[in-house]
């Protein structure tokens, strides 16, 4: 008997919502198959099984909150038998089969799906349908009761406060138990702008780069002789990652941030880079990640030179033991070789975990991230 | 396509990407990022966005040219299709 338990999606989550089941009693599933959908502060999550196996029972109803740890489902090994006596479903009726926005819009109105017509391809309930129930509903209450009919605006600012908790829970954990120590490097980006320059000319808009596509890839390059800023820490040691999941920061319109991976980075060229980085800024913004995304990163990068910053200095995210920031690129007077100029530069820092490197360690990988930036055509 | 019908456009490509954007209350003719949060990303996709509903070739030397709305919009019209 194999259970599968609601995984923490982040240092900052210690509960969820269950919204849907995207699989059902006597489905196979597969490593890394999605399987359900979890609702945290932050957004809503695609939750990945990670081992195979053959779902036995769905312990957790949709719409139910559980803490992590908490058994969701329990599962049978591939080629077990099955138990003589079936599990009985635990509703008596089928699920209607409802899209995950439908269903989360139908815990937000209290409309019960089951009761609910859907007039969807195959008959599956749509969002339209949730909200059209929910008027009615809102028409046949009786007339005195506090006219509460479920409006999305407090729904919002729960979301709003509950990501603010969880950010402050996490950055505390991490200043409370992480020893931080920071350093910074300007690095001249002369090079790597005019590369990517004529790298973009003459292609069409929809394929071209953005200078924190090289930066992310300098990074993981840079980071491969130095493991001890790439892993986690957990129970009282460091554990060294095999690749660079780099976790990229990127705020949300209504505040707040998520910082989800962007997986092997060094393995990849900027081309592929360039579309998965597009591709997870606008799930993030959509709230559509998956949780191996929200789990996997081993370092976060984060780039606040857009809004204008010089220098960031980095709060690390737990278990990850590093941070990489990069401020604005301008213009600098520059001495080289006794002679001055006017350079674009940006300043890159680093936060790092005395428990697991130090300063002159960390003074050598902002070298190596430098020495990769002055040779973007390698990247 | 006439002016009000191109600053429709324009308005909801940007919305597209910054939902909480009012075009009524953009001033035309101050800097646009100064107005609304975009990084480049969001810069990017704006453009890519104006690209594929307007068919205008925007070549990235062009979007130093491309600062406020008003800039925006006069270089749309002259490259229509």
């Amino acid at each position: 008997m194999l259970e599968f338990k609601l995984p923490s999606l982040g240092a900052d989550m210690d509960e969820g919502t269950l919204l849907d089941w995207k699989v059902k009693p006597g489905d196979t599933v597969g490593k890394g198959q999605i399987v359900a959908i979890v609702d945290t502060s932050k957004a809503a999550v695609d939750v990945e099984i990670w081992f195979d196996g053959v779902v036995e029972e769905l312990k957790v109803p949709p719409g139910e909150r559980i803490p992590v740890g908490a058994v969701l489902a329990t599962l049978r090994e591939l080629g077990a038998e099955s138990p003589p006596p079936p599990v009985p479903p635990r509703t008596s009726a089928l699920p209607p089969r409802i899209s995950p926005a439908a269903r989360k819009r139908a815990l937000e109105l209290e409309v019960d799906p089951l009761g609910v017509t859907g007039t969807g391809p195959g008959g599956a309930i749509t969002l339209a349908d949730i909200e059209q129930a929910a008027v009615q509903a809102a028409a046949q209450m009786p007339p005195p009761s506090p006219p509460a009919v479920h409006a999305p605006a407090p729904v919002k600012t729960d979301r709003q406060a509950e990501m603010r908790k969880a950010i402050a829970a996490a950055m505390s954990l991490s200043k409370r138990e992480i020893p931080h120590y920071y350093l910074a490097e300007t690095i001249p980006m002369a090079r790597a702008q005019a590369w990517l320059t004529a790298a973009n000319t003459g292609r069409p808009i929809t394929e071209r780069l953005l200078m924190a596509v090289l930066q992310l890839k300098a990074v993981a390059m840079a980071l491969r002789q130095y493991p001890e800023l790439n892993g986690h820490y957990r129970d009282g040691s460091f554990q060294p990652a095999p690749a660079a999941h780099l976790g990229v920061a990127i705020s949300l319109r209504q505040g707040g941030l998520v910082a989800p991976a962007l997986h092997d980075v060094g393995d990849k060229t900027l081309e592929t880079l360039m579309g998965e980085l597009t591709d997870l800024v606008k799930r993030t913004r959509a709230g559509s990640l998956k949780s191996s995304e929200l789990t996997d990163a081993t370092i976060t990068v984060t780039n606040l030179g857009e809004q204008g910053v010089e220098v960031v200095h980095g709060v690390i995210y737990p278990p990850q033991v590093a941070l990489v920031g990069f401020g604005r690129i301008s213009e600098r007077a520059w001495v080289e070789n006794g002679a001055l100029s006017l350079i674009p530069a940006v300043i890159v820092s680093l936060a790092a975990d005395h428990r697991v490197s130090d300063g002159h360690r960390g003074a050598l990988f902002l070298t190596e991230l430098r020495r990769w930036l002055q040779q973007p055509e390698n990247l | 396509m006439n002016e009000r019908a191109l600053r429709t456009e324009v308005l909801a490509t940007l919305n597209d990407i910054a939902p909480e954007v009012d075009g009524d209350e953009l001033i035309d003719d101050q800097p646009l990022r100064n107005q609304v949060d975009l990084d480049s990303m969001d810069w990017l996709n704006f453009l890519i966005g104006l690209h594929r509903k307007l068919g205008v070739e925007i070549p990235e030397s062009d979007y130093a040219q491309l600062t406020t709305l008003a800039r925006v919009l006069e270089y749309l019209k002259a490259r229509l299709p």
